[in-house]
């Protein structure tokens, strides 16, 4: 796992930087030289360098130390070795406190820098574990962390941007695994309330009686087994989120219950008849169309309205291709460090297989894809062959096939209902993409009784 | 069809280069051939009172025979970098020159009696070292294959005159050993 990590030699004689650097290439690190200052500076702005090399003495107006301040002032973790010809005590001294990791004078024993350059990685592998193992643990998740290049999702993350800091409510549809809870985390965190407890409700895992004591907590004695007092999620949340995921699937009574504490900021405990107040921003997820729901009257329209304040709808992946690259070497470089495998790249052949998949699963699938193919992988790369299982499972994603006994004009509605979806609505763009005039899809809409 | 050669300049005696290439022989997917190649006095640090490895790696590329895929040098000079102390040896990754130093592999040069067997063994072992960066091979965390980076003697005695299965295999896909 050595040759994550990228180091840089800056020395102002080539001659130095080029020994050094091809030196630490046999030990399989990736290793670039600057021959000053500047350089140094230049090349750090451009490269996320682990370890510097930086002799002390150079030319040009800009020393080791001072290239060093620079460095630490843009990369602040950097681990910066410097190196020197002529050791005095004093230079040692002010190259430690500028905040120097060694000071090694040159010529060095080999085994010198071998064993430095190993701790200083050691070290590093263990700072790099731990900030994966707390960010999971916290799951703190931030907009900058969603790996993305698509243009629909790069508008999503900027408009996450802008209403972090507000507490209007967020609805986000998305099929499963697009990564509802994920956004919503990142909008959590990215506002005021981020210091403050984002809850997590599964609305769709729990019974109607369950669910309320569960969103609204209950007073001792309000049913059979409660012995005592419970806070609810609503209380825990005070001050932060409630992220209330598949939204769609609660019952009538509660949905008249979410709408008022949406509504008043306040509610009562199963059992209890005082009031409780809270300041809670509440994110809602939906794997099921809420607008479709409420015209079937499966949905309150006036709770529909409360939650859509602020509308997130997830494209799928296939809807974006063009992040299946990104995103499975994304995971490939998280995953094989978890499962602490030797795998660190993806050949060609593969990635194209991958964007060819049709992911109904979507991200969470393709996460469990590339996990499975790194615990089979018997070498150093993903190879077609290693996503042998997808070719066996995917056929159904990949080759599409309407359900059995749908009539024309079934097929026909589906279609236009899922294309003004996916644009939200735009008619304009939705005419486009189904190769009719704007006209005719107003006609279809309104013959189908399609909800836009 | 291309070799592997072994040169070596006039102070390495001819028993040595022929071991060097008898060790090489048969490893690599390459023939073996050996010549001969200027001293490398030139080279010489009065201040290290060293020799310039990267003098003498420059030196061999423009002897490298056209029929040669890689060229590996052999001298009895104690050779070093600027930044370095010493070397057992250097070479290209990937790419066509090395050099291998046979003064720190002596038992003489740490004061003991000679020993030819311990000799021809480091040898081997830095021979298939520098040769396999010359393949692409970079260092190996296990410390018995011969593509472990060896900063002392007892490091280069740990190892054995053999690639480890891994580095092998990698050698495998650069055509750099028969699979």
């Amino acid at each position: 796992m050595k040759n994550r990590w990228q180091i840089l030699v800056v020395d102002d004689e080539e001659v130095m930087c080029e020994s050094l650097a091809a030196w630490l290439r046999e030990d399989g690190y990736v290793v670039d030289t600057a021959a000053s200052g500047h350089e140094a500076i230049e090349k750090t702005r451009q490269r996320d360098y682990a370890i510097y090399f930086v002799d002390l003495k150079m030319p040009g107006g800009m020393d080791g130390i001072e290239t060093m301040m620079q460095i630490r002032r843009i990369r602040a973790e950097a681990s910066i070795i410097i190196i020197t010809a002529y050791a005095t005590v004093d230079t040692a001294i002010t190259a430690m406190k500028e905040g120097a990791q060694e000071y090694i004078v040159k010529p060095c024993n080999p085994e010198e820098i071998s064993l430095l350059v190993n701790r200083i990685v050691k070290v590093k592998n263990l700072q790099r574990e731990n900030s994966i193992l707390r960010k999971k643990l916290s799951r703190q998740y931030v907009v900058h962390d969603i790996v993305t290049k698509n243009a629909r999702m790069r508008d999503i993350l900027d408009l996450c941007q802008e209403v972090a800091s507000l507490r209007s409510t967020v609805l986000i549809q998305g099929e499963s695994g697009t990564g509802k809870e994920m956004i919503a985390r990142a909008i959590h965190n990215s506002g005021d309330r981020a210091q403050k407890p984002m809850v997590s409700v599964s609305c769709a895992a729990l019974a109607e009686t369950l669910l309320e004591s569960e969103l609204f907590g209950h007073e001792k004695g309000a049913f059979t087994g409660a012995d005592q007092q419970k806070r609810g999620k609503f209380e825990m949340a005070d001050g932060g989120t409630i992220f209330l995921d598949e939204i769609g699937d609660i019952s009538p009574k509660l949905q008249v219950d979410l709408l008022r504490v949406l509504q008043e900021r306040s509610f009562y405990r199963v059992g209890g008849s005082q009031e409780v107040t809270v300041d809670v921003r509440a994110i809602a997820a939906t794997h099921v169309n809420l607008q479709q729901a409420v015209s079937e009257g499966k949905f309150r329209e006036d709770l529909y309205y409360r939650l859509n304040v602020i509308e997130i709808r997830i494209p799928p992946l296939r809807e974006r291709r063009e992040d299946v690259p990104l995103l499975a070497l994304h995971f490939l470089e998280r995953l094989a460090h978890e499962l602490g495998k030797d795998v660190s790249d993806i050949s060609e052949g593969a990635l194209k297989l991958l964007m060819e998949y049709n992911w109904p699963g979507n991200v969470r699938e393709l996460e469990n894809t590339i996990e499975r193919a790194i615990v089979t992988c018997k070498n150093h790369v993903l190879t077609e062959d290693s996503f042998g299982f997808l070719a066996l499972n995917g056929t159904a994603g990949r080759v599409w096939a309407p359900p059995a006994g749908m009539t024309l004009q079934e097929m026909e509605k589906v279609l236009i209902a899922s294309t003004l979806q996916r644009t939200n609505g735009n008619i304009k763009e939705s005419a486009g993409i189904l190769g009719i005039d704007r006209s005719t899809l107003y006609e279809k809409i309104k013959r189908y009784e399609i909800p836009r | 069809m291309k070799y592997l050669y072994v040169a070596a300049p006039p102070e390495v005696r001819p028993e040595d280069r022929r071991m060097v290439s008898g060790r090489l022989a048969g490893v690599f997917d390459l023939p073996v051939r050996e010549m001969k190649m200027p001293a490398v006095d030139f080279a010489y640090d009065a201040g290290r009172r060293q020799y310039s490895s990267i003098a003498v790696l420059e030196m061999t590329l423009p002897l490298i025979p056209d029929d040669a895929a890689k060229l590996l040098a052999v001298t009895d000079r104690d050779l070093f970098v600027p930044v370095l102390t010493f070397l057992f040896g250097q070479a290209q990754l990937g790419g066509r020159a090395g050099v291998l130093s046979f003064a720190r592999l002596r038992q003489e040069f740490y004061g003991f009696a000679p020993n030819r067997e311990l000799f021809e063994e480091r040898a081997a072992k830095e021979a298939l070292h520098e040769t396999g960066h010359m393949f692409g091979l970079v260092h190996c965390s296990d410390r018995s294959c011969a593509m472990s980076l060896a900063t002392n003697i007892r490091q280069i005695d740990m190892k054995q005159a053999a690639f480890c299965a891994p580095c092998r295999a990698r050698l495998a896909r650069t055509k750099g050993v028969k699979a």
